[in-house]
């Protein structure tokens, strides 16, 4: 391209401001991701190694922190109990999600306002959730036990009781998930009459669709809600904190989850050093587990379009 | 053969019996829809409920359904026996400084990375990715311990000044809406020798009114509903905001299930307000995060 050869000069000199001011554009990001997250990143590195309570100097310790993790039956706890709910609460809540989408796909008169009802509780805060949810699952005074009691069945402590702490958990969770169903239910409607009609055509009944059509279709997005879900659920914090009233993971310490375990070194205990290594250990977990879906994903992750 | 007699089949359904089959469907996905439905919002309303009744309606055995005389008066105690009207003050004061942080930076990134071509907005994409993924907790301790030696603990600095930065999740999705205006709005402008920030804020900015509206909703619910921030930064109660109130208020009065109603109830109501406000934009906001281009 000659015209292009001639006007090189004048080419390079465009890309070099075009540089500076795409660079000046997204310097508020740039700055604040250099001051807020790599700074502070490579630092949480450094007092991982070190013994700190902020008030005297990081003293390095080498691996001590990391050591003393591994034998930390607090740590197995905390590492147990988030495991629970990112490998037992986030698929349930998918699924919950997806079978809400489909109910709310029906296309009937009035739909809008169901789907209306169906997200309101997602708005309502946490911590107003769960304070609510403490009145709720009352073992004597809570509305659940009361209708459970009416009806003869078995009324759990719920909150109270260890082996029930981390359903009700799940169970206040399934009330949230009109949010996740409209990310489904946009990708549902996004999926074109014609393939319905063809498999129809061949003779395809309810489940053939769902197998073939639908949830191939909706496979991105829940790769999507999925990674979502599990980082979420490594950041359980405010949920447990009022669920147990400050007291560390509640019953036989069965909510202690690994952000509140964290929270409780660094702030009430003033283990800095040892928080950072427990937040360096969770950033590698979280990595490992993102690395992992990804790849699993190229198996199970249908793209439409190209 | 098979087929053609499946095919005679549909267009006999079509012709008799599908008006009928229709009407039953639609009455079965109804009941179905409004069962389901009063699950999901039952919760919601028992919040409201609770918060009308009194001290004796609310322990009393078996539980009323709707309270006997409405206490409003509930409400009136709740500002009462805690400084509820400060910490709301302090709450929008929080809210709007985010909003505002988020509302100049996030579009500017996200024009950056859209619409101006310059080597490196691959890499500043891809580390906007990239923090999205990344868990608040692993930068929390040092970015603590920063504001703290800046003197900023107990101020609301540390709760606001991140905004200005931008977020990941925000530049992302103004991103993707960047990218469907066409160019030749702001090409146009160029040739009349309009410098590269009167385009942005000119043209494009009136544009992105929709994803700004998002925005300012998603913002301000995050900023309402936060309770490990002001946590972590806030231990002079004169500068907490609702969360901590509410919180505050529940390890000291315990038992007063229907005055902690009626504080969360109040403190739902923006929320809700907000959410029938900005509906249909997010809705628009779920669709296309989850589309990647």
């Amino acid at each position: 391209m000659p015209w292009a050869m001639r006007h090189n000069g004048l080419t390079l000199k465009r890309s070099h401001k075009q540089f500076w001011l795409g660079l000046g554009f997204a310097s508020p990001f740039i700055i604040g991701f250099l001051l807020l997250t790599v700074i502070p990143f490579l630092q949480s590195l450094y007092f991982s190694f070190t013994e700190y309570d902020i008030f005297t100097k990081p003293k390095w310790i080498g691996l001590e922190n990391y050591v003393n993790i591994f034998h930390d039956e607090r740590f197995y706890k905390a590492l147990t109990n988030t495991s629970y709910m990112a490998f037992i609460a986030v698929p349930i809540t998918l699924v919950a999600n997806l079978l809400i989408a489909l109910l709310l796909n029906i296309k009937v008169k009035g739909i809008a306002f169901y789907r209306t009802v169906y997200y309101l509780p997602t708005v309502v805060p946490a911590i107003a959730t769960s304070i609510l949810w403490l009145w709720i699952l009352n073992p004597d005074m809570g509305i659940l036990n009361n209708l459970l009691r009416s009806l003869g069945l078995p009324d759990p402590a719920w909150l109270l009781d260890p082996n029930f702490t981390k359903p009700s958990l799940i169970i206040m969770g399934l009330f949230a998930s009109g949010g996740g169903a409209l990310i489904y239910l946009a990708a549902l409607q996004g999926i074109p009459k014609e393939f319905y009609e063809a498999a129809s055509i061949d003779g395809a009944n309810w489940w053939h669709k769902l197998r073939y059509i639908i949830l191939p279709a909706l496979s991105p997005v829940t790769l999507f809600q999925l990674i979502m879900g599990l980082i979420g659920a490594f950041q359980i914090f405010t949920e447990s904190f009022i669920l147990t009233n400050g007291a560390l993971g509640g019953p036989d310490q069965s909510m202690l989850f690994y952000a509140v375990y964290l929270y409780n070194e660094a702030f009430v205990n003033l283990n800095m050093g040892y928080a950072s290594a427990l937040a360096w250990i969770l950033f590698v977990i979280v990595v490992l587990i993102t690395i992992v879906i990804f790849k699993t994903s190229l198996r199970w992750v249908y793209y439409g379009g190209e | 053969m098979e087929l053609s007699t499946r095919s005679m089949d549909t267009t006999h359904k079509t012709v008799e019996v599908k008006p009928k089959t229709k009407i039953r469907k639609s009455i079965l996905a109804h009941i179905v829809l409004s069962l389901i439905g009063l699950v999901f919002i039952a919760p919601f309303v028992w919040l409201f409920l609770s918060a009308l009744k009194t001290p004796q309606e609310i322990f009393q055995f078996p539980p009323s359904i709707f309270p006997e005389k409405p206490q409003w008066n509930n409400f009136i105690r709740t500002f009462e026996t805690m400084p509820f009207f400060q910490y709301t003050l302090n709450t929008l004061f929080l809210c709007a400084a985010n909003i505002v942080g988020q509302l100049i930076s996030s579009p500017l990134t996200a024009y950056s990375i859209s619409k101006i071509k310059w080597k490196g907005r691959n890499v500043v994409f891809g580390i906007i990715i990239a923090t999205m993924i990344l868990p608040g907790q692993v930068t929390m301790i040092p970015v603590y311990i920063i504001f703290a030696q800046l003197g900023w603990v107990n101020t609301y600095l540390p709760l606001t000044i991140g905004a200005f930065f931008g977020s990941a999740f925000n530049i992302f999705l103004l991103r993707q809406f960047i990218m469907g205006i066409p160019n030749e709005l702001s090409e146009a402008a160029r040739i009349d020798g309009a410098s590269e920030i009167r385009i942005f804020w000119q043209i494009i900015y009136p544009l992105l009114v929709p994803p700004l509206a998002t925005i300012t909703i998603f913002t301000f619910s995050g900023v309402w509903n936060d309770f490990m921030g002001p946590l972590i930064y806030l231990n002079d109660d004169r500068l907490w905001t609702i969360t901590l109130g509410l919180q505050g208020f529940m390890s000291q009065h315990g038992g007063e299930w229907e005055l902690l109603m009626a504080g969360s109830a109040i403190f739902t109501i923006p929320s809700v307000i907000l959410y029938f406000i900005g509906q249909k934009n997010i809705m628009k906001a779920g669709s296309s995060l989850t589309s990647f281009k």
